[in-house]
């Protein structure tokens, strides 16, 4: 299968000195579904905004084989999209339909190719009919769909989303796996919900201290209770 | 949380909502400047004026009571701007006190004075009032966008009334963690607190800020801002626009031979 990720020895420093990643490989294949795992603080989504040329450190990440930089950003934002972990955030319009409509529109979409991805997004995560509605008056669960619809408007091949399950009820949150599951792109899923990595993604990366611990199938990984105890993600043994 | 809209009676469905919003827009600006124009103590063309806006007020089904209302909330403000000019007006003296060691004087004429500001601004805020909850506020910063008011403008306006509900619930929940630690003590100790609890806001604001520019960069944000137009002058537009200038020109006439 072709790669459509890959990242080189990928190290990056916020300007007060924190190191928030070191040395990160990865390489992703068409059509994946990839769970990031790792505790609070790790880098996770450090390394989601450099997936989308956000934030950029040295040219170490690859989309289809091309280099992130400043030529291309318009071209990676539209392959890759990224859905923040708090939907207050990325829903920012007056109206549900002007947030899903804001990628398509940057973009350079007709007005019928707009209204038309519009349409689809919200369609696509169950939430036809509420483009008048305002963000702020839809319950959190409500949210994450629309802020998953307002990447989905732009067709991308490569979704990247951070804690999509935070602040959810089972309901919900089950639900919106189903949803995700539904998506036929590739997806990479930054959370600490184990449950959702376990029911979603076939493969799994831990990552901790801004390093790679391990990357591969998640049955093995999250059968491995000692691993994940040692990163913050199980109970350790003595409590 | 839920929290009364700006535009809470915007939904209903009558003459002056189906209104094109810059027709509203524009009449209105034009209603306060006729308003704020008027020579002082017209008193007859003031009510003329109170008269028109009642009947759109009428017209526009939003309950009287809530306008009312809504308009004395903003009248504190009015009033403390102009509460001390009748003391520092010159003119034929209404009445001295001795308070303490100052004599106050006030003035018939500076009386005056501050009763026309308070009637002008009561007629404009109504007039406001009336133009905020009867137009859905996406509607009017698109008809705001379509009369070429800078982008920027439109922007601002349009972050603000989408974050102004999610700061006011970030403001409640600081206020119930705050009590529910047994908020209290000395006054100078609350104070301190508040001082706090302000300077979290801001950076919390500030940080939701560059959280939300990245959310807009990562979906091909570069600076421009483009939108869908999507509004449509009807004849009713034409009719009330013609009809409500023509009003108001008669009642400038009427001004001047009065």
């Amino acid at each position: 299968m072709e790669e459509i990720i890959s990242i080189d020895n990928l190290s990056f420093c916020y300007p007060d000195g924190q190191q928030a990643l070191t040395n990160v490989c990865l390489t992703m294949r068409q059509g994946e579904t990839v769970a990031l795992i790792g505790p609070n603080g790790a880098g996770k989504s450090t390394l989601l905004l450099h997936l989308n040329g956000i934030l950029r450190s040295n040219g170490v990440v690859k989309i289809f084989g091309r280099q992130v930089d400043d030529g291309n950003l318009r071209w990676v934002r539209s392959r890759v999209g990224l859905v923040f972990q708090n939907p207050d955030d990325q829903l920012f319009s007056p109206t549900v339909f002007d947030d899903v409509a804001f990628g398509p529109i940057n973009v350079g979409y007709s007005e019928a190719e707009v209204r038309e991805s519009v349409t689809r997004a919200l369609d696509w995560v169950g939430m036809a009919g509420y483009e008048q509605r305002s963000p702020h008056h839809l319950s959190v669960g409500e949210k994450k769909r629309i802020a998953i619809a307002t990447v989905l408007s732009m067709s991308p091949e490569i979704l990247v989303i951070d804690e999509p399950t935070s602040n959810l009820d089972p309901r919900s949150k089950w639900s919106l796996s189903g949803l995700l599951e539904r998506l036929p792109m590739t997806k990479i899923v930054a959370t600490h919900d184990l449950e959702l990595v376990r029911a979603l993604c076939p493969r799994t990366i831990v990552l901790d201290h801004g390093q790679v611990i391990t990357d591969g199938a998640t049955s093995q990984i999250l059968t491995n209770i000692s691993l994940l105890a040692a990163h913050g993600l199980a109970p350790t043994e003595t409590s | 949380m839920k929290h009364s809209f700006i535009d809470q009676y915007s939904d209903r469905d009558s003459f002056i909502h189906q209104l094109d919003p810059r027709t509203k827009f524009i009449t209105t600006l034009l209603f306060i400047l006729a308003v704020v124009l008027t020579p002082p103590n017209r008193w007859l063309v003031f009510a003329l004026y109170l008269f028109i806006i009642a009947v759109l007020i009428l017209l526009s089904t939003v309950p009287i009571r809530y306008v009312l209302k809504r308009s004395l909330v903003i009248m504190p403000f009015v009033v403390l701007i102009a509460i001390f000019i009748p003391f520092f007006k010159e003119g034929e003296v209404a009445g001295s006190y001795n308070i303490w060691l100052w004599e106050v004087t006030v003035t018939y004429s500076g009386l005056q004075v501050l009763a026309n500001i308070v009637i002008k601004a009561w007629l404009s805020i109504l007039s406001l009032i009336l133009l905020t909850s009867t137009t859905k506020m996406t509607n009017l910063l698109k008809g705001l966008e379509q009369l070429r008011m800078p982008r920027v403008m439109v922007m601002i306006l349009s972050f603000m009334y989408r974050y102004i509900f999610v700061l006011v619930d970030e403001v409640m929940r600081m206020r119930q963690a705050r009590d529910s630690r047994n908020f209290g003590g000395k006054r100078l100790w609350q104070l301190r607190t508040i001082g706090n609890m302000l300077g979290t806001l801001f950076i919390r604001s500030y940080e939701r800020g560059e959280r939300v520019y990245a959310a807009m960069v990562a979906r091909g944000f570069n600076g421009q801002t483009r939108t869908l137009n999507r509004l449509n002058f009807t004849p009713a537009d034409a009719y009330f626009g013609v009809g409500f200038s023509l009003i108001l020109i008669l009642s400038s006439v009427f001004n001047l031979l009065y």
